[in-house]
C-alpha cells in the first residue's frame, strides 16, 4: 500500500473528526476514545480500499473535486451562500477570514503551485495591497473602496516586478530567502514610514464599501462580497490554468531545460506568475483592510507567510479546489478545535504531521494523480 | 550543399576539464550526420552548445549563416533548432498531448484578455493546435496515448514523445541525443525509419548514438568525437576504415581489419 491510497482515507477521518468534535464538548475525556475508535476504523477502511468498488468511488470523489464537475460545484457554492442564513455571527466571521485567506492561497497558488517558485514573503504583497486601500481612502481620502481595490492589486503587481525581475533568474533556496527578505522589508517600511502608514499604530477608521446604495458594513454581506471576489479570482486563474499561460507555466515546474528547449522563455514565464500571484495577493489586501477597518504591521508576519504557504500545500500542490480547501482547514479547524483548550495546538500539529505522511501531495491532490486513478480503472 | 550550421573552433572547459577542444565542423543542408565516439568524447557538451545550455569558452557557431553564440536556449529554438535529449526530460506531470503543445507554443498568439475571457480566437486556436497536436502524436506513434500522462508511458514512448514535442517547433534542424538507446531492434527500426521521413520533410537531423547498426544505416556522414576533439569525417564505408577511429573505439595496438568488424564501446 503506498502513500497516495492511504491519502483519501485521512481525508475521511479528518471529516468525521469535524462531524464528531461538536458532541464532545470540550469533555477532553473522550478525545482518547475518538482516537481508538479512528483506529479501528481504519483497519477496516484499509481492507475496504482493496474492493474495486472502493477503488472507484474514490477515484469519482477525487476528480469530482479536482476536474470541473459542475454539480458539486454548484453544490459547495450555494452551501456557501446559505452560510450566513444557518450560522451565528462569530462564524460568519471565521469564514470571512477563510475566503480571504482562500483568495490568497489562490493567488500564491500560481507561483507555488504552476511553476513551483518558493516564495516565502508573500504577505508582504497582501500588505502593500491593505495599505495602498488605507492610505487611499482613510489617509488621504484620495478615492473610494472601488477605486483602491484594483489599484491595491496594480500596486502590488507592479511591487511584484521590482522584486521579481532582479531575482527570479534565482532559484529554489535562494529565490525563497530573497522573498522572505522582501516581506521583512516591507514590514519594517510600514513601521518606518509615520507620516503615510502610521508606524506601529497602523491606520484607523477604514470603511466598508457600498455597493449599488446597499452598504457591505453588515457581517452577512461583506461575507457574500468576498465570496463574490473568491469566485471571481477562481474562474479568472482556473481560465488561465487551463490556457496556453497555465501549460507554460507546469512545463517550465517540471523541466527547465526542456521547456527552454522548446522556445519557453522561462525568465518571463516565471515573471509572469510571480506579478500576478502579487496582484491577486494585493486585492486580497485592499479586502482585508475594509473587513478590519484598520491596519497596522503586526498583521503581516512571517508567520502569515507561513501559513498561507500551509494552506497551498497542504491543499493540495497546483490545485485551486487545494489552495481553497487548505485555507477553510487551516482557518476554521483552530477554531473548532477552540473547546479543547491546550491540546488544540496539539491536535492542529497532529493533523498537519499525518497529511505530510499519508497526503503528501495534499488534501485534493494533484491533478495528474486523478487523471492516473482514471486510467487504471479503464486499463 | 549548402551548410546550415557552421561550428568554428568551438572550444568548452569545465574547470580543468576540456570538453571540446577547438572543435570545426558543419552540417550541410538537408543530410543526416551522425555523431559517434566513446563515452566523454563531448558529443551531449557539443549540443549543448549549439543550444545555448553551454556557454563556449572560444569559437563561434553561425545558423545559416547567422552567429548564434552566445543566445539564449529559448532564442535558438525558435531560431529553429529543436533538440531532444539523452536522459529523458518529458514533462511528467502533463498529459502526452500538452507536452507537443509546449512545442507548438510559439504558434499560439490569443492574450489574457482572450484567455479570461474564453473568446473565439482562443477556442479556435486551442482547437487547431490540439489537432496539430494529435497529428504529430499520429506521425511517430502515439496518436492512442494523447491522453495519458507522460511518466505513464514506456520509456521508448517517452522517448518518442521528446521527438515529437521537439518536431512541434518546426525546426530546420533536428538534434537527436540516443534516440535509440535502450530501444529493442524493432523500436530502432522504427526510429531509423522515422528519421528518414523527418528528412523527407526538409529537416536535417544531426544524430548522437552509440548503435553503430543505426549509425551506418542511416547517416550521411559520420563525424567521430575523442576527447573533445573531432578526429574524423566522412560517410560510413571512410568511417569504418578509418585506423584513428579504430584506435579510438579499441584502443591502441588493435589490428586496423575492420571491414567486417563495426566498433561498438557499448553493449
Amino acid at each position: 500500500m503506498n502513500a497516495r491510497s492511504l491519502g483519501l482515507s485521512t481525508f475521511y477521518y479528518l471529516g468525521l473528526l469535524l462531524i464528531v468534535l461538536p458532541f464532545l464538548k470540550g469533555n477532553t475525556l473522550y478525545l482518547p476514545l475518538f482516537f481508538l475508535a479512528l483506529w479501528t476504523l481504519r483497519r477496516t477502511a484499509f481492507a475496504g480500499e482493496q474492493n474495486r468498488t472502493f477503488v472507484r468511488l474514490r477515484a469519482r470523489v477525487d476528480r469530482a473535486v479536482i476536474g470541473n464537475h459542475k454539480p458539486l460545484l454548484a453544490l459547495l457554492l450555494a452551501g456557501a451562500v446559505a452560510l450566513p442564513f444557518v450560522s451565528s455571527n462569530y462564524l460568519i466571521d471565521v469564514f470571512t477570514s477563510a475566503l480571504l485567506y482562500a483568495i490568497l492561497a489562490t493567488a500564491l497558488n500560481i507561483t507555488v503551485g504552476m511553476t513551483g517558485t518558493l516564495v516565502l514573503g508573500f504577505i508582504g504583497f497582501y500588505a502593500i495591497g491593505a495599505y495602498t486601500t488605507g492610505i487611499l481612502t482613510a489617509k488621504l481620502h484620495l478615492c473610494g473602496f472601488w477605486t483602491a481595490l484594483p489599484l491595491s492589486g496594480l500596486i502590488a503587481l507592479c511591487f511584484g516586478l521590482l522584486l521579481g525581475i532582479p531575482t527570479l533568474r534565482l532559484k529554489g533556496d535562494y529565490l525563497a530567502i530573497v522573498t522572505l527578505g522582501f516581506g521583512e522589508i516591507i514590514k519594517i517600511f510600514l513601521n518606518n514610514l509615520d507620516s503615510y502608514t502610521g508606524g506601529p499604530n497602523g491606520i484607523l477608521g477604514i470603511k466598508k464599501p457600498t455597493l449599488f446604495g446597499w452598504g457591505l458594513d453588515s457581517l452577512p454581506a461583506f461575507y457574500w462580497f468576498c465570496l463574490l471576489c473568491l469566485v471571481v479570482e477562481i474562474i479568472i486563474v482556473a481560465r488561465i490554468f487551463a490556457s496556453r499561460y497555465g501549460r507554460a507555466w507546469v512545463a517550465v515546474r517540471e523541466n527547465e531545460m526542456a521547456a527552454a528547449a522548446l522556445g519557453i522563455d522561462v525568465f518571463r514565464r516565471h515573471l509572469l506568475s510571480f506579478s500576478l500571484s502579487a496582484f491577486f495577493g494585493g486585492c486580497a489586501g485592499s479586502l482585508f483592510a475594509v473587513k478590519q477597518g484598520f491596519i497596522s504591521p503586526d498583521s503581516f508576519t512571517f508567520l502569515e507567510s507561513v501559513m498561507v504557504l500551509c494552506m497551498v500545500v497542504l491543499g493540495g500542490i497546483g490545485t485551486i479546489a487545494g489552495a481553497v480547501a487548505g485555507a477553510l482547514l487551516l482557518i476554521v479547524l483552530p477554531e473548532l478545535l477552540r473547546e479543547f483548550a491546550l491540546y488544540r495546538m496539539l491536535i492542529f500539529g497532529a493533523v498537519m504531521i499525518a497529511f505530510m505522511i499519508y497526503r503528501p501531495h495534499g488534501l485534493v491532490g494533484s491533478r495528474a494523480i486523478a487523471l492516473e486513478q482514471e486510467d487504471s480503472l479503464h486499463g | 550543399m549548402a551548410d546550415l550550421l557552421v561550428i568554428e573552433g568551438l572550444s568548452v572547459a569545465f574547470g580543468g576539464v576540456q570538453a571540446l577542444n577547438r572543435v570545426s565542423l558543419s552540417v550541410h543542408e538537408g543530410e543526416i550526420l551522425s555523431i559517434i565516439g566513446p563515452n566523454g568524447a563531448g558529443k551531449t557538451s557539443l549540443f549543448n552548445s549549439i543550444t545555448g545550455a553551454y556557454l563556449p569558452n572560444q569559437g563561434r557557431l553561425l545558423f545559416r549563416d547567422k552567429e548564434i553564440t552566445g543566445r539564449k536556449p529559448h532564442e535558438i529554438a525558435r531560431l529553429g533548432i529543436a533538440r531532444s535529449f539523452q536522459n529523458l526530460k518529458p514533462f511528467a506531470e502533463m498529459t502526452v498531448r500538452e507536452n507537443v503543445l509546449i512545442g507548438l507554443e510559439r504558434r499560439f498568439s490569443y492574450g489574457l484578455l482572450a484567455t479570461i475571457l474564453r473568446s473565439t480566437r482562443f477556442r479556435d486556436e486551442e482547437l487547431n493546435h490540439r489537432k496539430s497536436a494529435g497529428e504529430l502524436l499520429e506521425f511517430v506513434g502515439l496518436g492512442r496515448r494523447s491522453r495519458q500522462l507522460a511518466r505513464n508511458l514506456t520509456y521508448g514512448e517517452q522517448k518518442m514523445l521528446e521527438i515529437a514535442r521537439a518536431l512541434a517547433l518546426k525546426p530546420t534542424l533536428l538534434l537527436l541525443d540516443e534516440p535509440v538507446a535502450g530501444m529493442n531492434p524493432t523500436e530502432t527500426g522504427f526510429v531509423m525509419e522515422l528519421v528518414r521521413k523527418v528528412r523527407g520533410e526538409g529537416i536535417t537531423v544531426v544524430i548522437i548514438e552509440h548503435d553503430m547498426k543505426m549509425v551506418m544505416g542511416i547517416s550521411d556522414r559520420i563525424c567521430v568525437l575523442d576527447r573533445g576533439e573531432l578526429i574524423a569525417t566522412g560517410d560510413p564505408d571512410e568511417i569504418r576504415r578509418n585506423p584513428r577511429v579504430i584506435e579510438a573505439y579499441l584502443g591502441g595496438g588493435a589490428t586496423p581489419n575492420a571491414e567486417k568488424q563495426t566498433p561498438n564501446p557499448e553493449p
